[in-house]
C-alpha cells in the first residue's frame, strides 16, 4: 500500500524579556537554583499574576510577521494537571482566545517550489520549572527559576507531508523569531522547542490516521531523524494489521527511536477555564500600531535589500541573509570595507569555511565583523593580496591582533611600487631566456596560458607580496616587447 | 444529572483527592445538584450576549518589563518540607 505522512508541529519559543511573564522575577539562564523564583512563580496563596507588556508586544510582532490576525481580546485560561515543577497546579494558558490567530508561512521545497504552511495560532503561556533527577537520597529536586518564563507556543496546521517538510516549517519560524529578536533560538538550552505530531494514512483517505506526538527534539537533525524513524514505526505496525495508539513518544537521540511515555491519556484531562486572576487582555488598534513600528526587517526584505543596494546575486543574498547574525555581520563588514562583493566572497567563503571546520556557529567566531573588516578593507584597497589575506586571516584566527597589526609585524605589504616591480619582473626575464624565447614563438592563444609560468616565478621572488594585477599586465608588456 | 460512580472516581482522582469508597454515593449526590443548577441556568435565554470572561469588566493591566524581584530563596524555602543544593526536594518522579 502507498502511504501518505501528515505532520503539524507545535513549536514553543521561550520570548527574550529580562523579566518574566506574569513576575518581577528575572529570566536570566544559568542562574543558582531557585534565586529567580518568586513568590508569584512558587504559587504561594494570596499572590496575583500581573501581564508583562513586552510579552504581548512580543506576539504581536511574531503574529504580524505571519500574517495572522491578532486578537483585539484575549483570555488567559488554567491548564490544570499535577507535576511538582508546576507548584500551582496548573500552567496559565490560553486556549479559546489565543491572542495570535490564523497566518502562515511559505516554505521552499527541495525543488525550487513554495508551499504554504498554516500557522493555527499562537498562543501565550508560562513556563514550567525543571526536574532534576540525579540522585538526591531517592527524591527528585525541583528548580523553579524557569517557572514563569514566557512562552509563545506555535501551533501549525497538519500541512506538511514529509519530515523534510516540517525540517523546513521549523527552520522558517526559527529564522523568524530570531530575526525578530523575540526568541534567542537556542534549541540546546531549551529556548525553541519543537513537538511534532505525525501520523500515516493510505494515499486518497480523507480522514487522519491516528497521530503520535513526538518530544524531546533538541536540534534540527534529530527532528528529521524522529520524524523519519516515527513514520516507519507507523507503517510497520499498520502492514502488519496492527492499530497505531494515541500517545506521546520522547525521541532519543542515541538510539535515533522514539520511545512510548507512559500513556498519558488520562492525564490529558486538563479542565481548562478561564484564569480568575487575570482579566481579559484588550488590545487596541494604536498599541498594535506602535508595536509594529518597532518590527524589524525580515529575511524576505533584507534579501531583496541586499541585492538592490549592494548589487549582489540573489544567491548571495540568500545565503548571507539565511540568519540575522550572518546578515548583521556581512553589514558591519560591507560598511568598513566598502566593496560588496568581495565582503560578500570573504564571507561566504573564508570566514563560513573556517567556522565549518572548527564547527562553530558565526556567533562563536574568533575573528569579530569588526576585525572581520579590517582585513577585507586592506584586500580592497589593495594593500594586501587575497592570497596573503589568506594568511593573515589563519593569523588573526589564532590571535586577537588586527588584520594591519598582523600585515605590519608580518612585513606582508603588498608591493604596489610600479618600479619596484619592473625590477623583479626584469630579474624574471633575464633569468629565463629559454622560456621567453617559447614563450614569443607560441601561439596567442597559448600565451595566456605559459603567462601563469612568469607570474609565479615573480610571485615567488617577491614572496608572494607583488600586486599580481600589475604583475600581469608588466609581464605581457614586457614579453610582448621583442 | 446523575453522576456514574467510576465518574466521581475520575474527578477525585484528577483534584488527587483521596476519596473513600462510603462517601462516593454522598459525593454523587451533591455534585449531581451542582450540574443540575448548572444545567438549569442553560435554560436561560443567553443569545446576544457576549460571553465573559471574567465578572469584572475591566481589561487586564500590564506590568513594565522590569525585574523587581530579589533572590529570596532561603526565606522561600523555610516552609519546605525537603530542601537541598538550593533545589526543593519531592518524592522520585519517574518520567
Amino acid at each position: 500500500m502507498q502511504w501518505e505522512t501528515v505532520i503539524g508541529l507545535e513549536i514553543h519559543t521561550q520570548l527574550t524579556t529580562k523579566s518574566k511573564i506574569f513576575s518581577g522575577a528575572s529570566t536570566a539562564f544559568g542562574a543558582e537554583p531557585n534565586t529567580q523564583a518568586c513568590l508569584v512563580d512558587l504559587g504561594f496563596p494570596g499572590v496575583l499574576p500581573v501581564l508583562n507588556e513586552a510579552v504581548v508586544k512580543k506576539a504581536i510582532l511574531f503574529g504580524t510577521a505571519v500574517e495572522a490576525e491578532i486578537a483585539r481580546r484575549a483570555v488567559f485560561a488554567r491548564k490544570n494537571y499535577f507535576y511538582p515543577d508546576l507548584p500551582k497546579g496548573y500552567q496559565i494558558s490560553q486556549l479559546e482566545l489565543p491572542i495570535v490567530g490564523p497566518g502562515h508561512v511559505d516554505i521552499t521545497l527541495e525543488n525550487g517550489d513554495n508551499k504554504r504552511i498554516g500557522v493555527t495560532r499562537a498562543h501565550l503561556e508560562e513556563d514550567a520549572g525543571k526536574s532534576l533527577h540525579e540522585d538526591f537520597h531517592g527524591m527528585t529536586g525541583i528548580d523553579l527559576n524557569r517557572a514563569g518564563t514566557p512562552l509563545l507556543e506555535i501551533v501549525s496546521e497538519p500541512d506538511m507531508s514529509s519530515a523534510k517538510e516540517a525540517l523546513a516549517y521549523a527552520k522558517k519560524i526559527h529564522q523568524i523569531v530570531v530575526y525578530l529578536g523575540i526568541c534567542d533560538g537556542n534549541m540546546q538550552e531549551g529556548s525553541f522547542r519543537v513537538d511534532a505530531n505525525v501520523s500515516v494514512r493510505p494515499v486518497g483517505q480523507k480522514e487522519l490516521g491516528t497521530r503520535a506526538e513526538l518530544k524531546n527534539i533538541n536540534s534540527f537533525r534529530f527532528l528529521e531523524k524522529a520524524i523519519n524513524f516515527e513514520v516507519e514505526r507507523q507503517i510497520d505496525i499498520l502492514e502488519a494489521g496492527g492499530r497505531v495508539v494515541q500517545e506521546t513518544r520522547l525521541y532519543d537521540a542515541a538510539r535515533d527511536e522514539t520511545r512510548s511515555m507512559r500513556s498519558k491519556e488520562e492525564a490529558n484531562d486538563y479542565r481548562y477555564f478561564p484564569d480568575p486572576d487575570l482579566l481579559p487582555l484588550i488590545i487596541e488598534e494604536d498599541f498594535i500600531a506602535e508595536t509594529v513600528q518597532e518590527m524589524p526587517e525580515l529575511p524576505a526584505a533584507r534579501r531583496a535589500r541586499f541585492e538592490e543596494q549592494y548589487g549582489l546575486s540573489a544567491y548571495d543574498a540568500d545565503v548571507l541573509t539565511a540568519t540575522r547574525e550572518q546578515a548583521d555581520y556581512y553589514e558591519t563588514v560591507v560598511a568598513e570595507a566598502g566593496d560588496a562583493k568581495l565582503s560578500a566572497n570573504w564571507v561566504m567563503v573564508e570566514l563560513a569555511g573556517a567556522l565549518n571546520k572548527a564547527g562553530l556557529d558565526l556567533p562563536q567566531s574568533p575573528v569579530s565583523a569588526r576585525r572581520f573588516s579590517g582585513l577585507v578593507k586592506r584586500i580592497a584597497d589593495n594593500t594586501i593580496s587575497g592570497k596573503i589575506a589568506k594568511q593573515v586571516f589563519e593569523t588573526m584566527w589564532e590571535s586577537e591582533d588586527s588584520a594591519d597589526a598582523i600585515i605590519e609585524a608580518k612585513g606582508l605589504k603588498q608591493i604596489t611600487d610600479a618600479g619596484a616591480i619592473e625590477a623583479i619582473v626584469d630579474e624574471v626575464i633575464s633569468g629565463n631566456p629559454a622560456q621567453v624565447e617559447n614563450f614569443r614563438n607560441a601561439a596567442p592563444d597559448k600565451q595566456p596560458k605559459m603567462l601563469g609560468f612568469f607570474v609565479g616565478q615573480v610571485m615567488k621572488k617577491s614572496q608572494g607580496k607583488a600586486n599580481p594585477k600589475q604583475v600581469n599586465e608588466l609581464l605581457r608588456k614586457k614579453l610582448a616587447d621583442a | 444529572m446523575d453522576l456514574e460512580p467510576d465518574e466521581v472516581e475520575k474527578i477525585a482522582h484528577l483534584a488527587r483527592i483521596a476519596v473513600a469508597a462510603g462517601e462516593i454515593e454522598a459525593l454523587n449526590t451533591e455534585l449531581s445538584g451542582i450540574l443540575d443548577l448548572v444545567e438549569r441556568m442553560g435554560e436561560l435565554d443567553t443569545s446576544g450576549i457576549t460571553p465573559m470572561a471574567h465578572p469584572l469588566d475591566m481589561p487586564q493591566r500590564l506590568r513594565p518589563d522590569v525585574v523587581t524581584e530579589e533572590n529570596h530563596r532561603e526565606a522561600y524555602q523555610a516552609v519546605a518540607p525537603a530542601i537541598g543544593n538550593g533545589l526543593y526536594l519531592v518524592p522520585r518522579v519517574i518520567e
